[in-house]
């Protein structure tokens, strides 16, 4: 079973990422068994039908806007934003759009091009669930990559994971 | 200058051990070439065309004695025996191999020094005047301000990945010494009615393929807000910056579709959410930070120290050096000294380990151990006593430090060009030397007057070109090296793009084209007038003919 980060911890995940070809229209829907993330095109054809399915999130695409999704939230328990590549950091706003402009508090996951050495800004932004590209780790290395999620043990500036800057969490010395 | 305490420490430090990790995995082959590129990058280290090259962060340009010990000690002991300053105000190392990276960095984290930022697309090292807190048209010391931006971009989770490279700088005076209209975020100190501080804030300028200059979306953001009002800004650029064109990719281009008025509408919907939360500025933490860029302690002295006065009487050398490089100071008795590194022998901006030891020498000796690092590529010792400077020339000058050309012709900004860049198109340093050796005598020079000349040597305007004076870029035409020259460029507080005149040159023709245009500026200046000036008042044609004569200009306008 395909292996991921959440909260910190590697676990087991079966949860399958529903990818449209050029064929296959929004409208036409058949999910698989078990927990599925569905395009937003998907999403908002079928959402009346969907949004009873705890088992179903919507994942976006990094030009799809989170805002798209803000009269849904309530409906969900899971969203994913895909990182097509993993220089494109649109999705790291997304991600804290969705915690702290929306107050989404169900799992957030980071899909598509997702390395080790982007988890910890990752984690920052709001993403409690990380998904590591197809094949890329071993177990053993994803084991050993849970440590880029500790690069830095005291970041300056606020961010999801740490509301407050350091400058008001530290008493500092002049 | 601003000193470290643990937590500053503590995220260097981890820096280190975090690059030390991704370098070992790149070598291992766990990281692929272009997994390991961006990170690479965001760490100031770039594949070039001989060996990597390292680009140190200088913090808005300020440097200690003991930093500039160990840029000497880096210079020496891991590259060959010079570093360089770059237009940044950051240090550059040509020579270092990618397996001792991370023990420079890690020499450099002992003496408070880094590389985090200095390249990638992300926010970069933020720059500001290097004459902040000695210069007399100051009214707020821009330094605790850049220190407190550089805290709160440093490893910014949101914005490790934008669409492209974002430089920010911050000025404080009357004149702008920091170029804020050529930013992606220009900020500009000011007092409001009520006296108090904040920042009128530009957006959108830069340089690269296409030059614009900033466009003002504030005219005043209170200082606690200066941070929620540059992250909503980053924010809109981060999620709508186009991502499918390189070229197209900066904010300037997202600014100029949307329009002014209609990007600043968007920062100003989404700055309403942040405004006024966690990331307010405190009157604590601005004053922890302003307690590092208190005034040093001056003496007492004459305002005009009569020593002084009688040694540039008697010394025609280094009253040209004091007329040149030295320049006014607030506190009486003190002066600016400029170290040019324009020496015409080296590349511009370039300096050996021997020289770097000597200059943290000096600093310790008579400018309470402070070194800064300019945009134009020259180093100043920023508090020397006017009773000191004879001293001080004596040494610089057998050093090879003071060419007495600051702000002249030969002064020139110059990226490393074809003989380091990978990206570049063109040589640039062979020019530089190549006009320095045509404008080698002073008192030409000096004639010539205040003259900006800068080199790039390749679009992406390291050098500078677009706000030269006088602005050559080097151009590939079919596999050869071609130069473009535009004229009418300035930076400061009447920023404006130079506009090429014409044709490009081969290299060896470049000492003429520059005499030719010089020519033209002496035949038709006013009294006083400087070369800039000349160039606005009477256009760029006289100029085009004293180039490439009366026949080639005819032909021009009866083909358009």
């Amino acid at each position: 079973m395909p292996k991921l980060i959440k909260n910190g911890s590697v676990i087991d995940d079966a949860a399958q990422i529903l990818v449209l070809d050029e064929t296959q229209a929004p409208e036409a829907l058949s999910l698989p068994e078990g927990q599925v993330f569905v395009p937003l095109a998907v999403w908002q054809a079928h959402k009346g039908v969907l949004s009873d399915n705890k088992a179903v999130g919507v994942w976006l695409e990094s030009h799809e806007s989170v805002d798209d999704l803000a009269e849904d939230l309530d409906s969900l328990s899971a969203v994913a934003l895909n990182f097509p590549k993993f220089t494109d950091g649109r999705a790291y706003s997304g991600a804290a759009l969705l915690r702290t402009r929306y107050g989404f508090k169900g799992e957030i996951r980071a899909i598509g091009d997702v390395l080790r050495d982007q988890f910890f800004f990752m984690q920052r932004c709001g993403f409690d669930v990380i998904q590591p590209k197809t094949g890329k780790y071993s177990d053993a290395q994803l084991e050993e990559a849970l440590a880029s999620l500790k690069d830095f043990s005291t970041p300056y500036q606020a961010a999801v994971d740490q509301p407050e800057p350091l400058f008001r969490r530290a008493r500092r010395a002049a | 200058m601003y000193r470290y305490d643990s937590y500053d420490q503590k995220i260097v430090d981890e820096r280190v051990a975090q690059f030390r990790d991704q370098t070992r995995r790149y070598l291992a082959g766990e990281l692929t070439d272009d997994e390991f590129r961006p990170l690479r990058l965001q760490n100031g280290l770039y594949i070039q065309r001989h060996a990597p090259m390292l680009r140190v962060a200088v913090p808005y340009g300020l440097l200690s004695s003991t930093q500039v010990r160990t840029l000497a000690h880096i210079a020496r002991t891991h590259d060959k025996g010079y570093a360089h300053i770059t237009t940044r105000q950051n240090v550059q190392f040509n020579w270092p191999e990618l397996k001792v990276v991370p023990e420079i960095l890690a020499e450099l984290a002992k003496v408070e020094m880094h590389a985090i930022q200095t390249s990638g697309a992300c926010i970069r090292n933020i720059t500001s005047d290097p004459f902040a807190g000695v210069a007399g048209d100051e009214y707020i010391d821009p330094r605790p301000w850049c220190e407190v931006l550089r805290q709160w971009s440093t490893f910014h989770p949101e914005f490790a990945f934008l669409p492209r490279k974002f430089k920010i700088a911050v000025n404080g005076a009357t004149q702008d010494r920091a170029v804020i209209q050529c930013h992606d975020i220009g900020l500009e100190l000011k007092r409001d009615a009520a006296g108090e501080i904040g920042f009128r804030v530009l957006v959108g300028g830069g340089m690269g393929r296409t030059p614009i200059i900033g466009a003002e979306i504030t005219d005043f953001v209170p200082w606690q807000h200066i941070i929620t009002y540059c992250e909503a800004i980053l924010r809109v650029y981060n999620r709508y910056g186009r991502r499918d064109n390189l070229y197209k990719a900066r904010i300037k281009i997202l600014v100029k579709a949307l329009g002014i008025a209609e990007f600043k509408r968007q920062v100003e919907e989404e700055w309403a959410f942040g405004k006024g939360g966690p990331n307010t500025l405190t009157e604590a933490e601005v004053a922890r930070v302003a307690t590092h860029f208190t005034t040093p302690a001056y003496e007492t002295q004459p305002a005009d120290d009569a020593a002084y006065a009688s040694q540039r009487a008697a010394n025609p050398a280094f009253a040209a050096w004091a007329r040149r490089n030295v320049l006014a100071h607030k506190v009486p008795g003190y002066a600016v000294v400029v170290l040019s590194l324009k020496d015409p022998s080296r590349a511009p901006g370039d300096i050996t380990d021997a020289q770097l030891d000597l200059v943290a020498e000096w600093a310790d000796a008579y400018s309470f151990g402070e070194v800064r690092a300019t945009h134009e590529q020259n180093l100043v010792l920023a508090d020397v006593k006017q009773s000191d400077l004879f001293a001080v020339w004596e040494k610089a000058r057998a050093a090879g430090l003071a060419t007495p050309t600051f702000g002249l012709l030969t002064d020139m900004i110059c990226c490393p060009g074809g003989d380091f860049c990978a990206l570049a198109n063109a040589k640039s340093i062979p020019i530089a030397n190549a006009i320095q050796a045509r404008f080698d005598d002073l008192d030409y020079l000096y004639d010539i007057g205040e003259l900006e000349l800068n080199i790039s040597g390749c679009m992406n305007s390291c050098g500078h070109h677009h706000v030269g004076h006088i602005g050559i870029l080097g151009v590939d035409k079919n596999g050869s090296e071609w130069y473009q020259v535009s004229l009418g460029g300035s930076q400061g507080n009447d920023t404006s793009i130079g506009k090429v005149i014409g044709r490009s040159f081969a290299a060896a023709e470049m000492p003429d084209v520059i005499t030719n245009i010089i020519d033209v500026y002496r035949a038709q200046r006013l009294e006083g007038e400087r070369f800039i000036e000349t160039v606005r008042r009477i256009g760029l044609d006289p100029f085009k003919i004293g180039v490439y004569g009366d026949a080639a200009i005819i032909e021009r306008k009866q083909h358009a």
